[in-house]
């Protein structure tokens, strides 16, 4: 009966539409990465310059990933610091 | 000045051959001269969808190898004046024709028509290659599944890869009351995920069936609602502006349904 009633006012939360949309924008998240692998490599050497404002880093050992876990897509980077900058405190202290 | 356009989608059974026998039928009877090109080798349908099958004598492998003129190998359609088709050949495979000598086939039917409209064969292999290869304009057809959108995001992006750039999308198939009830992704939730133009959207309709059964097209049935979209599609091809059909029911029981708020 609720069903019904969810129906006949359209506020299902959980419509099926609602599934394949969410379903659709997960694996749309993997197909355009798949296809630009380029996008990638400019996003990792755009990390590469910002976070080497502030930290020394490992720019070879940098890692970034997309991992999907049930309904979520993460951007994952693993950064190898070998050292603060002492800029970085300075800009931190500014602000 | 003319139009090359091809009509893609990447998954198969979207509608692809019937949307494109449908935009040539419509563009001809509204006084174009038209020709739609079966770029699926192997695996000819255009024909069959048209009704033209028996009148095959020539087909677009024996154009590009050189075994007839291509005037030889044109089908007129004679329920409209000025549509011709160009057949695929059923027998050979997709690696008898190459990306250059389409492109030199679409630049020579250029010459004769106005609308060159080449039917892509799903897949993005070397047929698609070969199907885009000479084409100036794309139409994306998709269905509101999860797989059908998936792969037209694929096809868009391998379009504009191959500079095929801004695709107009056709949703085909869309049933408006499941889109209501929420089990059936709509319009928005597809444009918004394609992030493309919109050309069209075309009613799941049983008169499609019925009209390709006998090899007609749906697009000259005055009383059908694909057939409206699909002379709406037409007109917005030629460049003007009609607004996108409702979806609602337009009679006695629909407003009756919208009345006591059941859409």
């Amino acid at each position: 009966m609720f069903e019904f009633l969810a129906r006949v006012f359209g506020r299902e939360a959980n419509a099926s539409k609602n599934v394949a949309k969410e379903r659709l924008r997960l694996v749309l998240v993997h197909d355009r990465a798949g296809v630009s692998p380029q996008l990638m490599e400019t996003l990792k050497n755009e990390l590469i310059r910002v976070i080497s404002n502030y930290m020394d880093i490992d720019e070879k050992a940098l890692e970034v990933t997309l991992e999907t876990n049930e309904d979520q897509v993460a951007l994952v980077a693993s950064i190898p610091v070998r050292g603060m900058k002492r800029v970085s405190r300075e800009l931190v202290s500014s602000i | 000045m003319s139009e090359i356009i091809v009509v893609t989608s990447g998954k198969g059974g979207v509608g692809k051959t019937t949307t494109t026998a449908n935009l040539g039928a419509g563009l001809a009877s509204l006084g174009h001269k038209v020709v739609l090109v079966d770029a699926d080798i192997g695996l000819r349908n255009l024909d069959v969808v048209l009704g033209l099958e028996n009148r095959i004598v020539y087909d677009l492998t024996d154009v590009t190898e050189g075994h007839c003129r291509l005037r030889q190998a044109l089908i007129k359609d004679k329920r409209y004046e000025g549509l011709f088709l160009l057949p695929a050949a059923q027998t050979k495979d997709k690696t008898a024709v190459s990306p250059e000598q389409m492109k030199k086939l679409c630049a020579d039917l250029a010459q004769e028509f106005e609308y060159v409209i080449i039917d892509c064969p799903a897949g993005i292999e070397q047929g698609f290659r070969n199907a885009i290869a000479g084409a100036q304009k794309a139409i994306v057809v998709t269905t509101p599944e999860v797989a059908a959108v998936r792969d037209a995001d694929r096809v868009i992006g391998l379009l504009e890869a191959a500079e095929l750039r801004n695709p107009a999308l056709i949703i085909n198939r869309i049933r408006p009351k499941m889109v209501r009830h929420g089990d059936m992704m709509g319009i928005e939730d597809i444009i918004d995920i394609l992030a493309v133009d919109l050309l069209g959207v075309v009613p799941e309709d049983e008169m499609v069936v019925i009209s390709t059964n006998r090899g007609e097209t749906v697009v000259s049935d005055e009383r059908s609602r694909s057939g409206q979209a699909y002379r709406n599609i037409v007109r917005r091809i030629k460049g003007e502006a009609v607004p996108m059909m409702s979806l609602d029911d337009s009679g006695f029981l629909g407003r009756l349904r919208r009345i006591i708020g059941l859409k």
